[in-house]
């Protein structure tokens, strides 16, 4: 069949657009609708954008390392309660023939002075080998040299205003030196992260500053291992292999079962991931009850005309036709300034709080979803109304 | 030629048990392809509920209705829906869609029409809308239109769907004395070109002249047919 035909066909076909003249022939009620709808999915943009956020944020640290596997202490729950474990449970892994390397790593939240206001803030805090290739982004290993010499740090040019205008200074050229736990730092570069709902702030430095910063950590304790494998290894079946090989002091995740532990910390043993969720489930059951009012009072209004169409030999599945149509259009219409408005509020909200929250496909599609079945749900329920049209009642 | 309503025997009752009450009383009526039929009565004698029955708006109780050839007795919702596709039925208030333009409610009419394109039915609706004398309002919503021109606008849309068969009830009950006489005249007009019968009920005297034939009703049944004067 001819493609082009047929929807010239379609387009002969076409009847009256009723729906739409039903809808854009009462201005103040179509404003009200889409306000309501356009007010639901800012909501839901909003709490599923609050949520997200949170989720990527948490991970942003998590997701820098160069890794294959990771070794942690199986009392660490999150990224902001890291416990240590003995660093020769990391070397021991050496002996597994498809490691190829592993590089330590140092994890704790520590006090940085604002330099300029004095005041302290909690900032989390990595200690590693500077020689060691420890991130995916290779100027970032590169700018980890700069920590051979001892007392220097790299610093999180996004972590929060609160922590002094650290970035600014150093690249306005100035000599930027704080205080972290009682000892005097100098920042030798920077590296962008971002705040995470833990972590307000991040430092890079090396193992041997952060000892410095911490001397009563135990000898030979580490709060993370890396392990790299050679290529082509299996990381779920050498991850098996150490956890039969290794000691219950220590478990072993591959990076994306690190990255799901910290997501999963946040989904289920706080209270913020359902928080969000509900906000969402709320903006979603408010934009139900307006569609719902709008159609079902709109049904009303215009139920002699109904009748009349019926009388007219017009079958039921029109009408209830007329009424989908006028819950999709309302969908598609009050999407679109939800959609608007989402994104700028994502560009305030981002420079506001520095937090990932931007756009997202699948969270875009997820909330035109849920307006879709918001209004679809309404028309159905206001369809009922139609059953009232009795077109031997309007003579 | 085949009888456009062919009624034997026909009751029909409203309300259950010690309420049932009978509207109507074996009914007998005949109305040919093309002819203009009044029916009236008192109120409240079963003009309405006869007009409905004969519009497929109801089920039949009792007795037969053959409307353009269909038996309505018994017949589902669906063979009626079909049926009142090929009725035009014009009522006391003129039920048009507010939301739509004169012209577009006349093409509501037409697009009942199978096989024609949006162009051919659009412009059926322009030409049934100068053919009752609204030329020039078109664009207007009903809001914007007076009582006569709504009525009219009524009656082309009625026309614009091809029905073989009118109903109409009371059609200048809301209109004044000339533009009353006028509206019916139009239609009997539009009607006998189309070879369309009508069936009107009025309580109006003074239009009584455009039919061929006076029906009587009273307490549900016919009392009296008469053949009316030639309209001049």
């Amino acid at each position: 069949m001819n493609p082009l035909r047929w929807l010239t066909g379609v387009w002969q076909g076409r009847r009256i657009p009723l729906s739409w003249l039903l809808l854009t022939r009462q201005p103040v009620r179509l404003a009200v609708a889409l306000a309501g709808i356009s007010f639901a999915g800012i909501l839901m943009f909003m709490q599923l954008g609050f949520r997200d956020a949170l989720f990527d944020a948490s991970v942003t640290v998590h997701k820098m390392f160069n890794t294959d596997l990771v070794l942690m202490s199986p009392r660490t729950k999150s990224s902001i309660s890291m416990a240590g474990f003995p660093r020769r449970r990391l070397v021991q892994s050496l002996a597994d023939p498809q490691v190829q390397g592993i590089s330590p790593v140092h994890w704790n939240l520590l006090l940085w002075r604002n330099p300029q206001t004095r005041g302290t803030r909690s900032i989390l805090a990595l200690g590693f080998e500077p020689t060691d290739p420890l991130f995916l982004d290779p100027k970032l290993t590169a700018q980890s040299s700069l920590l051979t010499q001892k007392g220097r740090v790299l610093f999180d040019e996004l972590s929060r205003d609160e922590f002094g205008p650290v970035a600014q200074w150093f690249r306005e050229g100035r000599t930027v030196e704080s205080e972290v736990a009682g000892k005097r730092l100098r920042v030798a570069g920077l590296f962008a992260v971002g705040p995470s709902f833990g972590a307000d702030g991040n430092l890079l430095t090396s193992s041997e500053t952060f000892l410095g910063l911490l001397p009563n950590t135990p000898a030979g304790s580490i709060e993370l291992g890396l392990i790299r494998l050679q290529s082509g290894a299996d990381p779920e079946a050498v991850a098996q292999r150490l956890r039969q090989r290794l000691p219950k002091d220590v478990i072993v995740y591959t990076k994306a079962g690190f990255i799901e532990m910290e997501k999963d910390y946040w989904r289920s043993s706080t209270a913020i991931g359902f928080i969000f969720t509900l906000g969402a489930a709320m903006g979603f059951v408010v934009g139900c009850v307006i569609v719902y009012q709008v159609l079902y009072s709109d049904v009303s209004d215009h139920l002699p005309e109904y009748a009349t169409l019926m009388a007219m030999g017009y079958p039921l599945v029109t009408l209830l036709g007329v009424v989908a149509r006028e819950g999709l259009l309302l969908a598609v219409l009050g999407y679109l300034p939800a959609y608007g408005a989402g994104q700028v509020l994502y560009g305030v909200i981002h420079a506001a709080t520095k937090l990932p929250v931007a756009m997202a496909s699948d969270r875009a599609i997820t909330v035109f979803t849920m307006i879709l079945v918001m209004c679809m749900a309404s028309a159905a329920l206001a369809m009922r109304r139609l059953g009232d049209a009795d077109p031997a009642e309007i003579f | 030629m085949a009888d456009a309503i062919d009624i034997v025997g026909l009751s029909h009752w409203y309300g259950e048990g010690a309420m049932r009450r009978q509207v109507l009383q074996s009914i007998d009526l005949q109305i040919h392809a093309g002819e203009v039929v009044l029916l009236t009565g008192p109120s409240g004698c079963g003009k309405t509920t006869l007009l409905t029955l004969v519009g497929a708006l109801r089920q039949v109780q009792a007795g037969q209705v053959r409307v353009l050839g269909q038996e309505l007795g018994g017949s589902s919702r669906s063979v009626r829906q079909q049926l009142r596709r090929n009725i035009g039925m014009i009522f006391q208030g003129h039920n048009l869609l507010r939301c739509l333009t004169a012209e577009q409610n006349v093409q509501m009419g037409s697009d009942l029409l199978p096989g024609l394109s949006y162009r051919a039915r659009r412009d059926q609706a322009r030409e049934w809308l100068r053919a009752v004398g609204l030329g020039d309002h078109l664009g207007k919503l009903p809001h914007d239109l007076s009582g006569g021109q709504k009525q009219r606008v009524a009656i082309a849309r009625a026309l614009a769907a091809h029905p073989r068969l009118m109903l109409a009830d009371e059609p200048t009950a809301a209109l004044d004395k000339q533009t009353g006489r006028e509206v019916v005249e139009l239609l009997r007009r539009l009607a006998r070109d189309q070879n369309c019968a009508v069936l009107m009920v009025t309580h109006d005297p003074r239009i009584l002249d455009v039919a061929d034939r006076l029906v009587q009703m009273e307490d549900g049944r016919l009392t009296a047919s008469s053949l009316a004067l030639q309209a001049g």
